[in-house]
C-alpha cells in the first residue's frame, strides 16, 4: 500500500500546483466520463446502428448474391488464422521464438470477446450471429492449429504461404464484381465498408510500386527521370486531396477517348492510388536517403549491376527504415477514403449520409458518427500495432517480448 | 606450354548499348518519349473533346454575373457580381479559416506537445489520449461531427450556452469585442435575438474547431518530437541552476527545439490549408465550394480546375516561404 501511495504522490501530487491541476483534471474527466456514458446507455437510441448494418457493412449489394462476400470473408479469416499461426511457428532464425506471447493472447481474447458480444449488441438475425461465431472459431482454430503443427511444414511449402494473399485478393475482386459466370455487380451498388476497405485496399496495393519507382526516380542521376518524379510529386502533393477528385470525376473523361474512361467508382480509386503514391514516394526517399552510399558502392564492387544493387541491397534495408512513415501514409490514406462521399459515392461515410437522410432516423447523427468514429479508430490503430510488430520483426537488435 | 592469352585491354570494345557513357542517354530518351507521348494523347483527346462540347479554354465567363449568393463572406458579394469576385471572396473566405487554423492549431498543438513532459502524470496521459485519438480518425468525420451534433444542436436564445465573453447558439457564436465608441461589449439579447459586437457563423465555428483540433495533435506530435530532441542533460542543468519546469521548458529547451520543430510545422501548416477544402462539408463558402458551384454553372471544369490549382499551390508556396524565412532565424549561426 505504501509502494502505491507513494507512486500516487510522485505521479501527481509532487507539488501544490500539481496536486491543483490533477484535481482539477479528475473532476473534468469524471464529469465529462459520466455525462457520455448516461447518454450512451440511457438516451441514445442505437436502433439506427441495429436497423442498418447491412447497410453499413456491404451498401446496396444485392441480397441473394451476399454469399459470395461471405465466402470471401471466409477464406480472409482462414488465411489470416493460417498466416498468424505459420509466423509464430516459424520464428526468425536467429531468435528464441514463443508459440503464444502476451500480445497474442490478448489480441485472441479480444477477438473472441468481439465475436461473441458484437453480433449480439448489433442485433443480428440468429443465423448471421451464428456465422461470426463460426468464422471467429475458425480464426482461433486455425491460429491454434498452424501453431501447433506448422513447424513440421516443409521449406518449400512454406515459401508458398504468402502466395495465398494475392491469389485470394485477384479470387476476391473476381466475387465482387461477377465475372467468370457470376453475375456481374456493378460499382455503383458497392457501399459501406466494403467500399471504404475495397478502395483503400486497391490504392496501397498500386500506389506501393508506383511510389519506390517514384522515391527511386526522384534520386536517380539521370536528370529527365528526377525531374519528371519532382513535377509529378510535388504537383500532386501540392493540391488537396478534393480537387484530385474533383479532377477525376469531372476531367478525366475529357482526357481519354470516349468510352475508354472507368465508371465513377474506379476513376476514385485510381485517383487515391495517384494521389497515395506521391507520398509514399516521399517516404520511401527518406528511407532511401538513411542508407549510406557505400552500400551500392560495396554492392557495385562485388559485381552486382544497379539494378540488382537497388534491388538486393538498398531497397530491403531503405523499405525497412520507412515503414513506419509508410505505414502512416497508409492509415492516412484509409481516413481519406472518407472523401469519396463528397464525390457522391456511398462509402462508409456515404451510406451514413443516407441512413439519416431516412425520416425514421432523423436527428440520430451523433450515434451514426461516433460508431464510424469507433470503427476507424479500431482500424487505423490496428493498422499502427501491425506496423510496430513487422518493425520489431525486421529489426535486425530487438529480441521478442514474452 | 599454353599460348599466352591475350592482354585484357585488347578485347574489343563493348558494342554501342552497353557502352556506359550511351546508356543514360538512352534510358532519358526512352522515359522523354513515353511521357511525351502520353502527355500528346491526353492533350490531344482534351482539345477534341472539349471542341466537340464546345468548352474551349477561354476565361471570357468570368467577368459574367455569378447568379448565387455566398452565405458569409469578408468580401462584400451579392448574386449580380461577377463569377471572379465570387471565386475572390472564397479565398478570401479560405484565407480567414487558414489563418485562424493556424494561429490555434500552434497553440493547441504546442500547449498538448509540452504537456507530454509535463511532471504530472495525469496530463501527460490527457496529451497522448488526445494525440491518439485524434489522429486516427478522419478529419472529415470530425467537421461533420462537430457541424451536426455540437453546434447545430446548441440551443437559440436564452438557452444558448453562455461563457464569460462568448454565447454559443445555433444562430452563431457571439464573442465579446470592442463596439462603436471603443467600449467593450459582451453578447446581449435584443428582442430575444443575440448581439456581439464579433459573429462567428456555426459554419466557420465548426470548420475552425475541426482543423484546429485535428491539426493541434499532428502539431503536438511534432512539438513533442523537437522537445525530445533536446538532450536530457539541459534539463537537468537548469534544474541545477534552480529554474522551474515552465521556466526551463520556455527559456533553455523551447529555443533549442525550435530548430528542429520548424521544418515540421511547415508540413503540418501545409496540410492545414489543403485541408481547409473539406469546408464544403458544412456549408462553409470557401474557395474549393464556391469552384464547384461556379462548375456547376458553367460546365467550365478545366478552367475552374486550373484556378483551383493555382490558388492552393500558392498558398502552400507562401506558407512555405514564410516557414523558411523563420527557420532561417532561428538555426544557430555558427562563426
Amino acid at each position: 500500500m505504501p509502494a502505491v501511495f507513494r507512486r500516487l504522490r510522485h505521479d501527481l501530487f509532487a507539488t501544490p500546483g500539481d496536486a491543483l491541476l490533477s484535481l482539477g483534471l479528475l473532476t473534468l474527466l469524471s464529469v465529462s466520463l459520466v455525462g457520455v456514458l448516461r447518454w450512451a446507455v440511457g438516451q441514445a437510441r442505437w436502433a439506427v446502428i441495429q436497423a442498418n448494418t447491412t447497410l453499413f457493412a456491404v451498401g446496396r449489394y444485392p441480397l441473394e448474391q451476399q454469399w459470395r462476400l461471405w465466402l470471401l470473408t471466409t477464406l480472409l479469416v482462414a488465411a489470416a488464422g493460417l498466416s498468424w499461426g505459420l509466423l509464430r511457428a516459424h520464428p526468425r532464425a536467429d531468435r528464441e521464438g514463443i508459440l503464444w506471447p502476451r500480445n497474442d493472447r490478448l489480441a485472441a481474447s479480444l477477438l473472441a470477446a468481439g465475436a461473441l458480444w458484437l453480433p449480439w449488441a448489433l442485433q443480428l438475425q440468429l443465423p448471421i450471429q451464428g456465422r461470426w461465431w463460426a468464422l471467429a472459431a475458425l480464426l482461433l482454430g486455425l491460429r491454434w492449429l498452424a501453431g501447433r503443427y506448422g513447424s513440421r511444414m516443409g521449406p518449400r511449402l512454406l515459401r508458398l504461404v504468402p502466395l495465398i494473399w494475392p491469389a485470394i485478393y485477384l479470387f476476391g475482386m473476381v466475387l465482387i464484381s461477377g465475372g467468370l459466370g457470376l453475375m456481374t455487380v456493378s460499382p455503383t451498388e458497392w457501399g459501406g465498408l466494403l467500399l471504404t476497405l475495397l478502395a483503400a485496399s486497391f490504392a496501397i496495393l498500386l500506389s506501393f510500386p508506383l511510389g519506390v519507382l517514384l522515391a527511386l526516380g526522384r534520386r536517380s542521376e539521370l536528370p529527365l527521370l528526377r525531374w519528371a518524379a519532382v513535377i509529378y510529386i510535388e504537383f500532386i502533393r501540392g493540391a488537396p486531396l478534393i480537387t484530385l477528385l474533383f479532377l477525376g470525376q469531372n476531367i478525366l473523361g475529357f482526357l481519354l477517348p470516349n468510352g475508354l474512361a472507368p465508371d465513377r467508382v474506379w476513376r476514385a480509386a485510381w485517383v487515391l492510388t495517384f494521389f497515395a503514391a506521391a507520398y509514399l514516394a516521399e517516404a520511401v526517399r527518406s528511407g532511401l536517403a538513411a542508407i549510406p552510399a557505400g552500400q551500392i558502392e560495396a554492392a557495385r564492387s562485388l559485381g552486382l549491376s544497379h539494378p540488382q544493387a537497388l534491388q538486393r541491397v538498398v531497397l530491403p534495408q531503405a523499405l525497412r527504415v520507412a515503414l513506419p512513415a509508410m505505414v502512416g501514409q497508409f492509415i492516412s490514406l484509409l481516413q481519406d477514403t472518407t472523401l469519396l462521399s463528397l464525390i457522391g459515392l456511398l462509402e462508409l461515410l456515404g451510406v451514413a449520409r443516407t441512413v439519416m437522410a431516412n425520416p425514421e432516423f432523423l436527428g440520430k447523427n451523433a450515434e451514426v458518427y461516433l460508431t464510424l468514429a469507433v470503427l476507424f479508430w479500431c482500424c487505423c490503430a490496428a493498422l499502427g500495432l501491425g506496423s510496430r510488430a513487422l518493425e520489431r520483426r525486421l529489426d535486425p537488435r530487438t529480441v521478442p517480448s514474452r | 606450354m599454353a599460348p599466352p592469352s591475350p592482354p585484357l585491354n585488347a578485347e574489343a570494345p563493348p558494342p554501342w548499348w552497353r557502352d556506359r557513357r550511351v546508356v543514360p542517354w538512352l534510358v532519358q530518351a526512352a522515359v522523354g518519349l513515353v511521357v511525351l507521348l502520353v502527355i500528346a494523347f491526353l492533350m490531344g483527346n482534351l482539345v477534341r473533346n472539349l471542341s466537340a462540347a464546345g468548352l474551349l479554354l477561354t476565361w471570357r465567363w468570368l467577368s459574367q454575373p455569378a447568379g448565387f449568393d455566398l452565405a458569409e463572406t469578408i468580401l462584400p458579394f451579392d448574386a449580380g457580381m461577377p463569377y471572379w469576385r465570387g471565386l475572390l471572396a472564397g479565398l478570401a473566405n479560405t484565407l480567414r479559416a487558414v489563418l485562424c487554423g493556424l494561429v490555434g492549431a500552434t497553440a493547441l498543438g504546442t500547449l498538448a506537445g509540452m504537456a507530454a513532459f509535463s511532471s504530472n502524470a495525469l496530463l501527460r496521459g490527457v496529451a497522448r489520449v488526445y494525440v491518439e485519438v485524434v489522429r486516427n480518425i478522419p478529419l472529415l468525420l470530425q467537421l461533420v461531427f462537430w457541424y451536426f451534433v455540437v453546434f447545430l444542436t446548441l440551443p437559440n436564445g436564452r438557452e444558448a450556452l453562455q461563457l464569460p465573453g462568448v454565447v454559443l447558439a445555433k444562430s452563431g457564436l457571439y464573442v465579446v469585442g470592442l463596439a462603436e465608441g471603443l467600449r467593450w461589449q459582451g453578447p446581449h439579447l435584443v428582442n430575444g435575438v443575440w448581439q456581439a459586437p464579433l459573429r462567428l457563423s456555426v459554419e466557420f465555428a465548426a470548420l475552425l474547431t475541426g482543423l484546429i483540433i485535428y491539426s493541434g495533435a499532428f502539431i503536438a506530435e511534432v512539438v513533442r518530437g523537437g522537445i525530445a530532441a533536446v538532450p536530457k542533460g539541459q534539463w537537468e542543468a537548469a534544474s541545477s541552476l534552480g529554474l522551474r519546469w515552465f521556466t526551463t521548458l520556455r527559456q533553455v529547451v523551447l529555443p533549442q527545439a525550435l530548430r528542429v520543430i520548424l521544418p515540421g510545422l511547415n508540413t503540418q501548416y501545409i496540410s492545414l490549408a489543403k485541408n481547409s477544402s473539406l469546408a464544403v462539408a458544412v456549408g462553409f463558402s470557401d474557395l474549393y465550394s464556391v469552384a464547384e458551384t461556379t462548375l456547376n454553372q458553367t460546365g467550365r471544369a478545366v478552367e475552374v480546375y486550373l484556378i483551383l490549382l493555382a490558388a492552393y499551390l500558392g498558398l502552400d508556396l507562401l506558407i512555405s516561404a514564410v516557414m523558411n524565412g523563420l527557420n532561417r532565424v532561428v538555426q544557430i549561426r555558427e562563426r
